[in-house]
């Protein structure tokens, strides 16, 4: 994996005392002072560490998608402060210390599978036989060597992700942001997809941050379930769910079930009251 | 396909003629068609024929055959128009690139580039040409008329460009532009590697709109400029002496059709080859 | 509070970008080119047209009329064309593209032949370069706009067992209205364009076309000017009128534009 110029490993620069991502009294507030305003999050602690998979789930509204780009320095925090790899948001972006998946896979469709691949190496200013070189990598990670020269409208939304994550995971970012990735999947490909995103994770041992509606999906994926609820947007609840090493069987498992249902009751939780 | 409905449109043109010289026959003065519809005599509408034969005659004094004038008449104007075309496209997309910069300076200017095509630049081309021989003596080349023409291409062509390509640029999902955020990538990278590909479409139906404009910006830019040579000016030339031959005018405008759909398959042309089948339809 | 407010960061801008190009514009003929003899600044082009406000108005009558009535004929035809292609289906694929290429055609070449066939003197011949150069972007954006529909609205139609036309009322209709507003705004400067220069190959000799060529001959560039400026207004009026007219009739894509 490792050994291409400009590639960091996840496991070769930061100390390991060193948090993934702190969140310390993380507050944002949408259009202060104007009519619309929309008090979105507030008084968000988390602190995440490496190599940890970490889900966010709650209701819509409940800010798990705004905390994700607060994380990501793509809009600003209102209160607070937020640190990854012991640096400023901010910092860490410039630095392309993280990569982000959408919901969309939001391939560029004028360029083929390869080279959207290649996107993010030729913005760090990549020699081209490197990039070709990892991106065939990346796309033996994600199986889907036989497709480097198609477009994004020949493959199916399945594919389409994986060539999304095979583009994220690149350059071998230290954290991997997910937003709702396979939200727009059918159930088949999403546990398919599921399985396969475990399975990088397991080689590359890059921490995750991951959104999601679903409650079977954030306990099988994750190290760690924090449960948020709406209006104002905060965590209600941190669920340990590891499992350890998971495979197709996990989903049949009791302690799965356990944990299915005690995201599930931490989420009416907030109904109740 | 087109070949088909231009002989549909000769066919049509005489079944016109015939029935209006038969009705005119039986009873002259019949109301509605007299009043609102031309009159079918031969100098008003010169047969399919004589404009055939008209392509290929020699008028008199020239030695060449009318066609090989009408060409060269139009490599004349298609200059006139290439020239204005390319500036306009530089022009036009400069302005949408600093458009896509500010969300303000947007709601700001975009009323008056709409506004600017109200002025009819067109009617004041004698002004330009005036214009142009005193304001482009600081140029290394020496100014000519033509050029004063040219400008008045520009100022038709830029319009559509600026529109459809501040459309383009802004037509990228969010997502892909929070990804190209998320790579920390520089303004001048997001455009060049998002913005401007995902605006190709766009621009492509804009380069389409403006190449037809420059050259009607061309041809009517040369008639009221008085410019010598051209496709305008042969128009207005064979106008002007219309009794004496009256197919001479139809194939010059027919001349300037030509012209006209030419520069429209070539740039269809360059984007398919460009954007190929993939190319999506940009609404308009 | 708030509606003055959206109505202050709509207008705004727009006001303060003229007023600084009309102030440079002015300052800097001012100073660079004092006699502004081609290019005279905006006041004297003002006070040209108020000086002289009885043949310009007349002029603007003559041309406004042309103007408008061949852009209501070009408008109306072009529509109607596209509702009728658009139920035949073969009518659609054989003349939507011809349309496009035709499109391509400097149609302004054609002045010359009309004035042939309506008289040199007629506005008939004026009103039909408008009518033939309003027609085609209308038509070609109406035809888009009553064929890209989703395809599960009229499924949902012919469920309710709607025929053809009804489905053309509710359903293609509604949706080529965005486009049909789009090139009636493009329509209205064109249709100024297309009057102007027509008038160039002929019509009255007191229309605005010929005033802007007679002045601009006689080195009355003050003149010219007013009149491109009385022009420029009768498009500037036209095109808002679309605009109120986009607004009245199609309220909906306006709310559903500003909820996202």
């Amino acid at each position: 994996m490792n050994g291409a110029p400009g590639a960091n490993g996840p496991d070769s620069d930061i100390a390991p005392d060193v948090a993934a991502v702190e969140l310390d009294g993380v507050g944002k507030v949408f259009n202060p002072g104007r009519s619309n305003e929309v008090n979105a999050l507030t008084g968000i602690d988390l602190r995440i560490a490496p190599g940890e998979f970490v889900t966010l789930i709650g209701p819509s509204g409940c800010g798990k998608s705004t905390l994700l780009r607060l994380i990501a320095a793509l809009t600003d925090v209102t209160d607070g402060s937020v640190s990854v790899n012991g640096k400023t948001a901010d910092r860490a972006r410039l630095d392309r210390d993280y990569s982000m998946v959408f919901q969309r896979a939001g391939l560029f469709d004028w360029r083929n599978v390869s080279r959207n691949i290649e996107l993010p190496l030729e913005l760090m200013g990549w020699k081209a036989a490197d990039r070709r070189q990892r991106s065939a990598e990346m796309l033996d990670l994600v199986k889907l060597s036989e497709f480097a020269r198609h477009h994004p409208a020949e493959l199916s939304g399945g594919m389409q992700q994986r060539v999304a994550i095979a583009r994220a995971m690149s350059f071998d970012p230290k954290l991997l942001l997910m937003d709702e990735p396979f939200g727009a999947l059918d159930e088949m490909t999403r546990e398919h997809m599921q399985n396969e995103l475990l399975r990088i994770w397991n080689e590359t041992q890059t921490t995750v941050i991951f959104v999601t509606h679903s409650i079977s999906e954030a306990v099988f994926l994750s190290t760690r379930v924090v449960v948020m609820s709406p209006r104002p947007g905060r965590i209600s609840a941190v669920i340990d769910t590891d499992l350890g090493e998971r495979s197709e069987a996990t989903r049949d498992h009791p302690e799965y079930f356990a944990n299915v249902t005690a995201v599930r009751n931490a989420l009416r939780g907030d109904h109740a009251s | 396909m087109l070949a088909v409905f231009v002989c549909l449109l000769g066919l049509a043109y005489t079944a016109y003629k015939a029935f209006g010289t038969a009705i005119d026959d039986a009873q002259s003065g019949w109301l509605v068609i007299g009043s609102f519809l031309p009159e079918t005599t031969d100098l008003k509408m010169p047969p399919v024929l004589d404009i055939l034969t008209g392509i290929f005659e020699e008028p008199r004094g020239t030695g060449d055959p009318f066609w090989t004038i009408v060409a060269s008449e139009a490599a004349f104007t298609l200059r006139e128009a290439a020239v204005g075309f390319a500036i306009g496209v530089v022009v036009g997309l400069g302005i949408a690139i600093a458009l896509t910069t500010s969300g303000r300076l947007e709601r700001a200017l975009v009323p008056h580039v709409i506004a600017s095509q109200t002025i009819p630049l067109i009617a004041i081309a004698p002004i330009i040409v005036i214009w142009g021989r005193k304001s482009f003596d600081f140029l290394p080349f020496e100014w000519q008329d033509w050029m004063s023409v040219s400008i008045i291409a520009t100022y038709l062509t830029f319009f559509p460009v600026t529109i459809n390509g501040l459309r383009g640029l802004q037509s990228p999902r969010p997502e892909n532009l929070e990804l190209m955020d998320s790579y920390a990538a520089p303004w001048g990278q997001t455009l060049w590697r998002l913005r401007l590909p995902a605006s190709l479409p766009y621009l492509f139906a804009a380069f389409k709109i403006a190449a037809t404009a420059s050259v009607v910006g061309a041809i009517v830019g040369e008639i009221s400029a008085g410019v010598k040579g051209g496709l305008g000016r042969r128009v207005l030339l064979e106008a002007q002496r219309y009794t004496t031959g009256p197919e001479r005018l139809y194939v010059a405008v027919l001349g300037a059709a030509a012209l006209g759909i030419f520069v429209f398959v070539v740039i269809s042309t360059v984007e398919y080859a460009l954007v190929g089948r993939k190319g999506r339809e940009a609404v308009r | 509070m708030t509606a003055a407010k959206a109505v202050l960061r709509a207008w705004l801008p727009p006001v303060v970008a003229a007023a600084i190009m009309f102030g440079c514009w002015e300052a800097l003929l001012a100073v660079l080119n004092p006699d502004g003899f081609v290019l005279p600044p905006p006041s004297r082009i003002v006070s040209a047209l108020f000086g002289d406000f009885d043949t310009i108005s007349t002029a603007t009558g003559i041309t406004g009329f042309i103007i408008v009535t061949g852009l209501i004929a070009g408008v109306v035809v072009g529509a109607l064309a596209a509702v009728l292609v658009t139920a035949f289906r073969s009518a659609h694929e054989t003349l939507t593209p011809l349309a496009v290429a035709v499109n391509a055609v400097p149609i302004i070449a054609l002045a010359p032949i009309f004035n042939a066939w309506f008289g040199i003197l007629s506005p008939r011949s004026n009103q039909a370069v408008v009518v033939v150069l309003v027609f085609f972007p209308v038509f070609i954006n109406t035809t888009r706009g009553l064929g890209q529909v989703e395809p599960s609205q009229i499924e949902l139609m012919e469920s309710y067992g709607a025929g053809k036309w009804r489905i053309m009322r509710d359903v293609r209709i509604p949706n080529a209205m965005p486009y049909f507003f789009t090139a009636l705004k493009l329509a209205t400067s064109l249709a100024v364009i297309a009057a102007i220069v027509a008038e160039y190959f002929g019509g009255r000799q007191d229309a605005l076309g010929n005033i802007i060529t007679n002045s601009a001959g006689l080195t009355r560039y003050d003149d010219a000017w007013a009149a491109v400026l009385a022009g420029s207004l009768v498009g500037i009026g036209l095109y808002a009128i679309a605009v109120v007219l986009e607004r009245l009739v199609m309220p909906w894509y306006f709310a559903a534009r500003r909820a996202t």
